[in-house]
């Protein structure tokens, strides 16, 4: 009859295996790990594209649904002209730099989760 | 006089574009340096040279002879362009670069393993390069003719010899150099005519009316070939030449309705005449060109939204855009790189419509000739009439060949590589040097065959047909690179059957509505704008053939996936992300240390 500490048990396992390991052999616990970055990334393009669709689509729409929307003139320049022309834009260059902070935090997110001891 | 100083600008461009090619082939060493400049180029050099290489001459003068022609309805083709790097931004730019591939079929055979696939998408690469540099010879030739009474041809072979001359001494890397001054020389040569002429108007306080486009000041319009022109309302010109049929020199009524003027014949219109407008164009009030969907063609919205659609997707299946981004050092810098080129965009985008809309006013006899393409170019001299005019429109002229020889040179590099592979290889040659002699052949098939397709003097407009091979890029690289980067049982017979099939309808839609010229009807806004219907379709083919074959899923699947999504700063530790990863045949490029 031998009496053992449970962690007895634990410490002869040896060590966890570091998950670049799990990740370079492709074990199920790997791909685990890829199918998380792969879909926070995928889901942060989706969004954006979404965010895009209804952006320019939206404008493309309010052309045909609310026609009285074109009559407005801001400075002299017809609203439909002045969102198209100039303000999506700027409208763009922030989504895009959202987009590109968001996509760099999903992988040091990742990074730090595999580099975990 | 005013004939000479276009023709110096123009020099000035070529040869400087041919100096920087030559001051790149010193630093030419390797095989990566001529191709992708060893990826050692940094974010802002590349973001300039991205933006240089895409302002093409649909964007520097198509742009503004569309707004002309059409009003409102076309502002979608500046914001789709820039929005295009924002979409390819979001779906494909680091896993693109970190696939480590060079050009798109060499992506098609890491991901797939597929020669055939590879095959598949070189002949598309050809297909939309050609399609794409065709109207920017036609707008070199358009620019030379317009601005120095040259003939049609001579504007393109300019631009061919300009391109060989610097594509085949220097590759990318003196491209990369190119291409960067050339965006700052684009921008400009836009800009400061631009705030010249908004300050001349500002002072007149000039505007378009609500009713038909009327001459501004007595003008004198030449058509070199026969014309059909609607006559929006009966009034009385001063014609010279030939009138429905009869010989006429002097003041003529004409009825509302169709006329046809014959070759030579002279109009002047006096100011305030209505200008009758070309068949081929539409014949609108001032009012609905400024409305959203009164561009006059047929099923606008859908033809609006199929166009948005395609450039939005076809960005990214450009070839001659995504091997530029290859020369970036990992996949964060490609995304970093690909923000700066929004900014960049996105400040030169804000000008052609000014020259677009001024155009309306000032320049509306380009609707009787149908050249609206020529708007950009001959703005500065009806407003500023004398010396002012002429610098502006020289510095325009500079611009505009900056533009044709940016975006034909990173054309040829793109089409040229895969000509060099596919066609002009040859595997028995012992010498490595001799391959770079097929990459020049390469080149020189690249552009001169859009060079001999171009001469036929009938076009729809360049912005047009730059749009019909977005569409074709949507429709087909479009779904191969979302779906071999986030889609892990692509498979090699899905991709081949969805780029075949969605290839094949849209370069079918595509040529009809070039050689039959626009359809009228849901058929004809269908052929005219392909994108709505082929894009899905192209998606649910690849998806349907990969589900029906997944025994055909690459058994190592995952480990490209790790390569194309992991960040680099991961590679020290990660064994699967170590360059010894599948890399694509690249035995047809010349090996390390070149001689030229």
């Amino acid at each position: 009859m031998r009496i053992t500490h449970p962690r007895t048990e634990a410490a002869r396992r040896g060590p966890v295996r570091p998950p670049t390991r799990e990740i370079d052999e492709q074990t199920p616990i790997g791909e685990v790990y890829m199918s998380s970055l792969i879909r926070s990334q995928r889901r942060l393009a989706i969004l954006v594209c979404a965010v895009v669709a209804v952006v320019l689509g939206g404008i493309a729409l309010a052309g045909a649904l609310v026609p009285r929307y074109a009559a407005v003139r801001i400075m002299g320049i017809p609203l439909p002209w002045l969102l198209l022309a100039m303000l999506v834009y700027p409208l763009l260059i922030g989504i895009a730099a959202l987009a590109v902070r968001q996509a760099e935090r999903n992988e040091r997110a990742f990074t730090d989760l595999v580099r975990r001891r | 006089m005013s004939a000479a100083l276009p023709i110096i600008a123009v020099v000035a461009v070529a040869v400087g574009t041919a100096l920087a090619g030559t001051f790149g082939l010193r630093r030419v060493r390797t095989t990566r340096d001529f191709y992708v400049a060893s990826r050692t180029v940094s974010p802002r050099w590349n973001a300039a040279a991205i933006g240089g290489e895409y302002l093409s001459a649909a964007s520097y003068l198509g742009i503004a002879g569309l707004i002309l022609a059409f009003g409102f309805d076309v502002l979608w083709y500046p914001v789709g362009y820039t929005a295009g790097y924002l979409v390819l931004l979001a779906v494909v730019a680091a896993p693109l670069r970190r696939s480590g591939a060079y050009t798109l079929p060499d992506f098609a055979e890491i991901r797939l393993g597929s020669a055939t696939v590879r095959r598949a998408a070189s002949v598309l690469v050809v297909l939309i390069g050609w399609l794409y540099l065709v109207p920017q010879l036609q707008g070199a030739g358009l620019a030379l003719t317009t601005q120095a009474g040259a003939p049609h041809w001579l504007g393109g072979l300019v631009v061919c010899a300009v391109v060989l001359v610097a594509v085949a001494a220097g590759g990318m890397r003196s491209i990369t150099f190119a291409q960067a001054l050339q965006f700052w020389v684009k921008l400009v040569a836009m800009l400061v005519p631009a705030l010249v002429l908004i300050a001349v108007w500002q002072h007149r306080d000039d505007g378009v009316g609500a009713g038909y486009p009327t001459a501004p000041s007595r003008t004198v319009v030449h058509l070199s070939a026969g014309t059909s022109v609607r006559v929006q309302v009966p009034e009385t010109l001063t014609v010279s030449g030939t009138l429905d049929t009869r010989r006429v020199d002097g003041p003529v009524a004409l009825t509302r309705g169709t006329h046809r003027l014959g070759a030579g014949t002279t109009v002047t219109l006096e100011r305030g005449d209505v200008v009758p407008v070309v068949t081929s164009l539409p014949a609108q009030r001032n009012a609905s060109w400024l409305q959203p969907l009164g561009s006059g063609r047929a099923h606008p919205l859908y033809a609006s939204l199929s166009l948005i659609l395609a450039i939005c997707l076809g960005t990214m299946g450009l070839p001659h855009v995504l091997v530029r981004f290859y020369t970036n050092p990992d996949g964060r810098d490609t995304r970093r790189t690909t923000l700066v080129v929004i900014v960049l965009l996105s400040a030169f985008y804000l000008l052609p419509t000014v020259f677009g809309a001024f155009g309306r006013h000032y320049v509306p006899d380009l609707l009787l000739t149908g050249d609206t393409d020529a708007t950009v170019l001959l703005l500065p001299q009806r407003m500023l009439p004398g010396w002012p005019g002429t610098i502006l429109g020289a510095v325009l002229t500079a611009g505009a060949f900056a533009a044709f020889l940016s975006t034909s040179s990173g054309l040829t590099v793109s089409v040229a590589g895969v000509l060099s592979q596919g066609v002009f290889r040859r595997r028995s040659e012992p010498f490595r040097a001799r391959r770079i002699r097929s990459f020049r052949l390469g080149a020189v098939a690249a552009i001169a065959v859009p060079y001999l397709l171009s001469l036929p003097t009938e076009h729809l407009g360049l912005a047009a047909v730059v749009g019909l091979a977005f569409a074709v890029a949507a429709a087909t690289f479009c779904p191969l690179l979302v779906l071999g980067i986030w889609w892990r049982r692509l498979t090699d017979a899905g991709a081949l059957a969805g780029l075949a099939s969605g290839g094949l309808l849209a370069t079918a839609a595509v040529l009809i509505t070039i050689v039959a010229g626009p359809q009228g009807g849901w058929s004809g806004a269908l052929l005219a704008q392909p994108a709505a219907w082929a894009v899905p379709l192209t998606f649910a083919v690849m998806g349907a053939v990969s589900l029906a074959t997944q025994t055909r899923v690459r058994a190592d699947v995952g480990r490209i996936l790790v390569r194309l999504h992991v960040p680099e700063t991961l590679a020290g530790e990660l064994r699967s992300l170590g360059r010894s990863s599948p890399e694509p045949d690249r035995s047809a490029q010349p090996d390390s240390r070149l001689t030229t």
